[in-house]
């Protein structure tokens, strides 16, 4: 039976072949025009979706009163009142609570996007390469457990934020609160009426942590168990204590992927957009509260919603690349040196 | 340090549940300051006795000493031994200079001492100028003698080498063999090292110990173990061109091979596996006719193949001593015949 099928294939093959050589189909092209053929695919759908956004992000932050106006008859077309080089960035950047806190709200758009980056992606990473080393490790049960912290991966983000938001519901119906009352904390609001501005932040933070782990576990423990066991034999004559084992011999034997986790997750974390809306909808807001947590993601999407100048949003997307930009030089910079390949 | 084996057994049993025995109740004494190579084909244990010895694997039964003291229970790092591994191991991330010194990271010892014993070791294995390079950019050679200075900073007491010639080239094989034994030489440290490569452990050792099937088959000097060979095993697993091994029968006192006479040896009437070493043939009046042999002058020496029956025998002669002609007269002295127990494989004498 499978033999039969194994010649069928063969025959199959060879007639392909031969109807190559009868019909002269060897164009001989040089292999670059080969690999542009069989990227075309991919290749269209990126500029369509991809490339022409970004350049027309740059042909749009220098018009002002930009507005897409449909004609007499039924055409949409474009209509703008002048040209700017750098009005609407100034206008993105001076705007209220864009930068700093304003006089309405205690909170600013980048200083929440830095504090979701600084912390969460240090806080996910460090988990997540204890989790991996700990995994790592255990042998019963090791694909188990590696199947339980991967479904995070799996699991749409709303329907995590959702999750989120009913674990830290206020008063005693929140798991949350009802697991601090065993150590006798208080049950606190974290996310309605009342929450306070780091109490919110955090349950952000953490559904960024928890949210990154699987993908970050699952990249570190491919990576160690990359690592040749001897040198953890040669280690142990030396007897290594498992702390400077992990600095000395694990961290840096997979730094190539920590450092591509820490570039990915860094640029991941300023795109922050979907988590807010999960558990804070789409006002950002908990109940009451004189701040918001709004990403630039999330201004970026105001600016597009509210019927304002689209212009204001191309510009604050602009800014945000420039910002991710910037910040992977620098890491590329420091990973030259500390990145051992 | 001496080390002693006693029944050391070592099974190892995989996912089916089926035994593996690697090695089997082996005893054996590495004498104290001495190089000692354990020499076997693969799968013969001898790197798992390696282990054993290190403390990498634990022994199903039996016990190490190390000197007077039961080291079986001890892990690998109270042991006091210094390792080098088949590939070295070394850290690939680290300098050399960081390599060496990795070891004494762990112990309770000044910075500037540690820094002192790294060049010192350096300086002894020859790669004092290579110090802040990376491992990556070293040559194979160099990277086994770092090996060998990470795995003696410590200083330990037994020094054990897992195939250490056999990730590099031919010439330097030749050049490293010379420096382990130089080292060991020098630092007097009671060595073990392991190698399939029978060339290798003769050139080296102080004494050879040859293992098959997890167990001892010979342990002498190299030389002994050569020309007395205790059974057909170990006949068969030292020398190259290979030792010649054919069918033959003694009757008062005198080996017929193939209903021929070959030559007078002391032995018990009966059949037995007769071994010949290739360079133990000599040419001469009265003996083995051999009638058109195929030859091959390779310099110094001459390669004469022929068959008895459909065995083909090789057999290394002076090339001095050879003349062309269609009929050569080829003898072994009588004590340098072994002579095979068939069953066993024993020698008999």
């Amino acid at each position: 039976m499978k033999n039969t099928l194994l010649n069928l294939v063969w025959s199959v093959r060879n007639v392909f072949q031969r109807l190559k050589e009868k019909l002269h189909l060897n164009f001989n092209l040089p292999p670059w025009v080969k690999a542009l053929i069989y990227l075309s695919p991919a290749l269209l759908l990126l500029s369509l979706f991809t490339f022409y956004p970004i350049v027309n992000a740059f042909r749009l932050v220098i018009y002002t009163g930009y507005q897409l106006v449909r004609d007499v008859d039924g055409v949409l077309r474009e209509s703008i009142t002048g040209y700017t080089l750098i009005g609407n960035f100034v206008k993105v950047l001076s705007a209220d609570n864009f930068i700093l806190p304003s006089s309405h709200t205690t909170s600013s758009i980048l200083l929440n996007t830095l504090a979701i980056v600084f912390i969460s992606v240090p806080i996910s990473i460090l988990l997540s390469l204890f989790v991996a080393a700990t995994l790592n490790s255990i042998k019963p049960l090791k694909s188990f457990f590696q199947t339980i912290y991967f479904l995070p991966y799996i699991t749409n983000t709303l329907a995590i934020g959702l999750v989120f938001a009913y674990m830290f519901k206020s008063g005693d119906t929140g798991l949350v609160n009802q697991f601090f009352r065993i150590f006798g904390i208080e049950p606190v609001s974290w996310i309605e009426r009342g929450a306070t501005y780091w109490r919110a932040m955090a349950v952000l933070i953490a559904f960024g942590v928890w949210d990154g782990m699987a993908f970050k576990i699952m990249v570190f423990m491919s990576g160690m168990q990359g690592i040749d066991q001897q040198y953890y034999q040669a280690a142990a004559i030396d007897a290594t204590p498992k702390r400077r084992v992990f600095t000395r011999i694990t961290v840096p034997m997979i730094s190539p992927m920590i450092f591509y986790i820490v570039v990915t997750s860094v640029i991941g974390a300023f795109k922050t957009y979907s988590s807010v809306v999960a558990i804070f909808g789409d006002t950002a807001t908990p109940d009451g509260a004189n701040y918001n947590l709004k990403t630039i993601v999330f201004h970026i999407y105001d600016y597009i919603y509210s019927g304002e100048d689209i212009s204001l949003a191309a510009a604050a997307s602009i800014i945000l690349f420039a910002i991710i930009l910037a910040l992977t030089l620098v890491q590329m910079y420091i990973g030259k040196k500390r990145v051992h390949y | 340090m001496e080390i002693r084996l006693e029944n050391l057994s070592k099974i190892f049993v995989d996912k089916t549940g089926k035994e593996t025995r690697a090695v089997d109740q082996m005893d054996l004494v590495i004498p104290s300051g001495k190089l000692v190579g354990l020499l076997g084909p693969s799968g013969c244990g001898k790197t798992t006795t390696l282990f054993m010895i290190a403390g990498l694997h634990k022994p199903t039964s039996g016990k190490i000493f190390f000197g007077d003291e039961d080291v079986t229970k001890l892990s690998s790092d109270k042991r006091g031994i210094g390792l080098v591994f088949q590939n070295y191991a070394l850290y690939p991330h680290m300098t050399v200079r960081q390599n060496i010194m990795f070891p004494l990271e762990n112990l309770k010892i000044e910075r500037e001492e540690a820094v002192q014993r790294v060049i010192e070791m350096a300086q002894l294995v020859g790669i004092e100028d290579q110090l802040d390079k990376k491992p990556g950019q070293l040559s194979g050679g160099q990277q086994q003698r770092v090996a060998i200075a990470r795995a003696l900073v410590k200083k330990p007491k037994v020094l054990l080498l897992d195939e250490p010639l056999s990730n590099l080239d031919a010439r330097l094989r030749l050049q490293t063999r010379e420096e382990i034994k130089r080292i060991q030489k020098e630092t007097g440290i009671t060595t073990v090292f392991v190698t399939h490569d029978q060339e290798e452990a003769m050139s080296i050792s102080d004494e050879i110990v040859v293992m098959n099937f997890g167990v001892t088959q010979q342990k002498d000097i190299p030389q002994k173990v050569y020309t007395n060979p205790h059974n057909l095993f170990v006949a068969k697993f030292l020398g190259n061109p290979p030792i010649n091994v054919i069918r033959g029968e003694v009757k008062d006192n005198k080996l017929y091979i193939n209903g021929i006479l070959f030559a007078d040896k002391k032995a018990p009437d009966g059949s037995y596996e007769v071994g010949l070493r290739p360079e133990d043939f000599r040419i001469d009046k009265i003996g083995l006719k051999v009638e058109h042999p195929e030859v091959d002058i390779i310099g110094r020496d001459t390669m004469i193949r022929f068959n008895i029956g459909d065995t083909q025998i090789r057999a290394l002669v002076d090339s001095e001593s050879y003349h062309e002609s269609n009929e050569i007269i080829l003898t072994v002295r009588g004590n340098k015949i072994h002579l095979f127990n068939i069953e066993s494989g024993d020698v008999v004498r």
